[in-house]
């Protein structure tokens, strides 16, 4: 069977453009947030505190912070591409036509996880005017970067077919995307929590992410680089099977 | 009979337990019009949704100009076009970039002149660049059927395509169908609107509570079940109708008859005729008489009202 390119590339221009035309919100935004940051945590308080694991504090939370921005626009922009024509009713469009799951993922996915680098590369780049770092491994901070923004594009994708309110998309990112990232060791390596805070931490999946993506950068982590990757792959294998059954099921899509 | 769409015993039932297509058996010529009516709720909506990947059936088969709609769902779909009833349409798109999208999404290379025919043709062109949230209702039915049509379908549905829409849209909407059959291409329309598949239809199904219960050919249609009530009004009053082979009816005052007569065309022109000359050989004199041909309104009302 062969692949309906034209519907992918139609798909993946079509988001992009919505991106386009609402630059503000999806870019700007979470880069002037995210650079407030930096220049708070980074800059100012930075400045006085000590260094982690000889990186100083200021860089520490790059990473973290980055992958905050991802994971809540990458959990947005899948959730509202897909809900919007839900919401709209333009959604028969997508269901009349000849295109497969596989198809419809790439399209949506693939537009809103190459958003999410596309805002992630600016960030890091911001961060560099505020902070002075270097990435020890490039490519597996480029790796973990797609593979972050792929699963979380792919997460808000299940998010946007599941939900059945405006509120629902903007409660996740708010109440449990952000929480997390802000527990998941973003702001703190783990080890400066009590021995039991450490272990609940552990639960937390973000942790993995965040110390994925720190590794990639410094070298060190408070997390084996190598179970970070691995937690990456499977948070990505559990997406792809939720939205398989979802899609195979007609769950909320087809009636 | 060269079947574009081939319809067997086909079966949905929703998960409210709700029975929308009871076993359903249609066929639809290639290169027709065919009119789907029924009253709200009939499952007119259900029915396309089925064809059209909308609804996943429960049972049943769908073959779409060769292709089985659910195991060879690309090819059958691909040949397929929807005109949805309802106005869902992107609102921060212009016009020229939501049709465009569409004929990339059934899987078809850009043809900027192609959509530009068909916007020109659906007097869209002006309003290329528009923004679609900008657009009247009946602009935004348009570059629903603009859609529809950028992927070149051999068979096109219009989910009541006129409702709502003003007498200038509902001509041009006409004429396009007419233009599109000229084309080769098959027109599925479903309508409240009798008038309409009156005027546009070649054959007419009617559902009704997720029933096939009558297809047929319209003229035949008319013919069969079509009626001209007859009433003739008398210059002086009678006590009884007067004695002839048809059966007549006068009214309470006696000032007027009336009759019933099935079939269409010449042998009702005749049956008239047998009558009057009838009733001026009884030196029965009349001073009007007016001839009443039943509508498909009439019809349909009488076959829905007969199964309910």
């Amino acid at each position: 069977m062969s692949l309906n390119l034209h519907a992918v590339r139609a798909i993946y221009m079509f988001e992009l453009h919505r991106t386009w035309r609402t630059l503000f919100q999806s870019i700007a935004a979470p880069v002037i947030s995210t650079s407030l940051y930096f220049i708070v945590f980074g800059s100012a308080i930075g400045s006085q505190m000590t260094t982690i694991d000889g990186v100083s504090y200021g860089a520490f939370i790059i990473p973290g912070l980055t992958l905050l921005s991802i994971l809540t626009e990458s959990t947005s922009n899948g959730s509202f591409g897909i809900y919007l024509p839900r919401f709209t009713g333009t959604i028969y469009e997508l269901l009349s036509a000849p295109v497969s799951v596989a198809e419809v993922l790439l399209g949506y996915v693939g537009a809103a996880a190459t958003k999410s680098v596309i805002l992630g590369s600016i960030i890091l780049l911001t961060a560099r005017l505020f902070v002075p770092y270097e990435i020890v491994h490039p490519v597996w901070a480029a790796l973990f970067l797609v593979m972050i923004a792929l699963t979380f594009s792919l997460f808000g994708f299940i998010l946007g077919v599941w939900a059945d309110g405006f509120e629902k998309l903007q409660i996740v990112p708010l109440l449990i995307i952000t929480p997390l990232t802000f527990l998941g060791g973003t702001f703190y390596s783990i080890k400066m929590l009590p021995e039991f805070w450490q272990t609940v931490t552990l639960f937390n999946p973000i942790v993995y992410l965040v110390n994925g993506f720190r590794w990639a950068f410094y070298g060190k982590a408070d997390v084996n680089a190598m179970v970070s990757f691995g937690m990456t792959a499977l948070f990505m294998l559990a997406c792809v099977a939720a939205i398989t059954w979802i899609f195979k099921t007609g769950y909320r899509l087809r009636s | 009979m060269d079947s574009v769409i081939s319809i067997k015993q086909l079966d949905k039932t929703y998960k409210s337990g709700h029975r929308a297509l009871k076993s359903i058996d249609l066929d639809i010529k290639r290169g027709e019009i065919f009119a789907l009516l029924g009253p709200n709720g009939a499952g007119k909506t259900t029915l396309i949704g089925v064809v059209c990947g909308l609804v996943k059936l429960t049972g049943g088969t769908v073959i779409a100009d060769g292709h089985d709609i659910t195991k060879d769902y690309r090819a059958a779909r691909a040949k397929i076009g929807l005109v949805p009833q309802e106005l869902a349409t992107d609102m921060f798109e212009t016009v020229w970039a939501t049709v465009s999208f569409s004929r990339g999404l059934f899987g078809l290379a850009p043809n900027p002149a192609h959509i530009e025919k068909i916007l020109k043709d659906l007097s869209l062109w002006d309003k290329k660049d528009n923004k679609i949230a900008t657009l009247s209702g009946g602009m935004k039915r348009r570059v629903l059927i603009a859609k529809a049509l950028s992927h070149e379908p051999k068979i096109l549905f219009l989910d009541e395509p006129t409702a709502g829409v003003d007498v200038e849209l509902r001509r041009d909407m006409w004429a396009m169908v007419g233009r599109l059959r000229d084309q080769g291409v098959t027109i599925i329309l479903t309508t409240h609107y009798i008038e309409e598949a009156e005027e546009m239809a070649d054959r007419i199904g009617v559902i009704n509570k997720g029933e096939i219960i009558l297809v047929e050919e319209k003229h035949a249609l008319m013919k069969k079940l079509g009626q001209t009530r007859v009433t003739i009004g008398l210059k002086s009053k009678l006590d009884a109708p007067p004695d002839i082979p048809q059966k007549l009816d006068l009214s309470e005052d006696g000032e007027t008859l009336t009759f019933t007569l099935t079939g269409e065309g010449d042998s009702e022109d005749a049956g008239v005729a047998d009558v009057l000359k009838a009733l001026m050989e009884r030196k029965v004199d009349f001073k009007s008489v007016n001839t009443k041909r039943s509508s498909l309104e009439d019809i349909f009302v009488d076959l829905v009202e007969k199964k309910t």
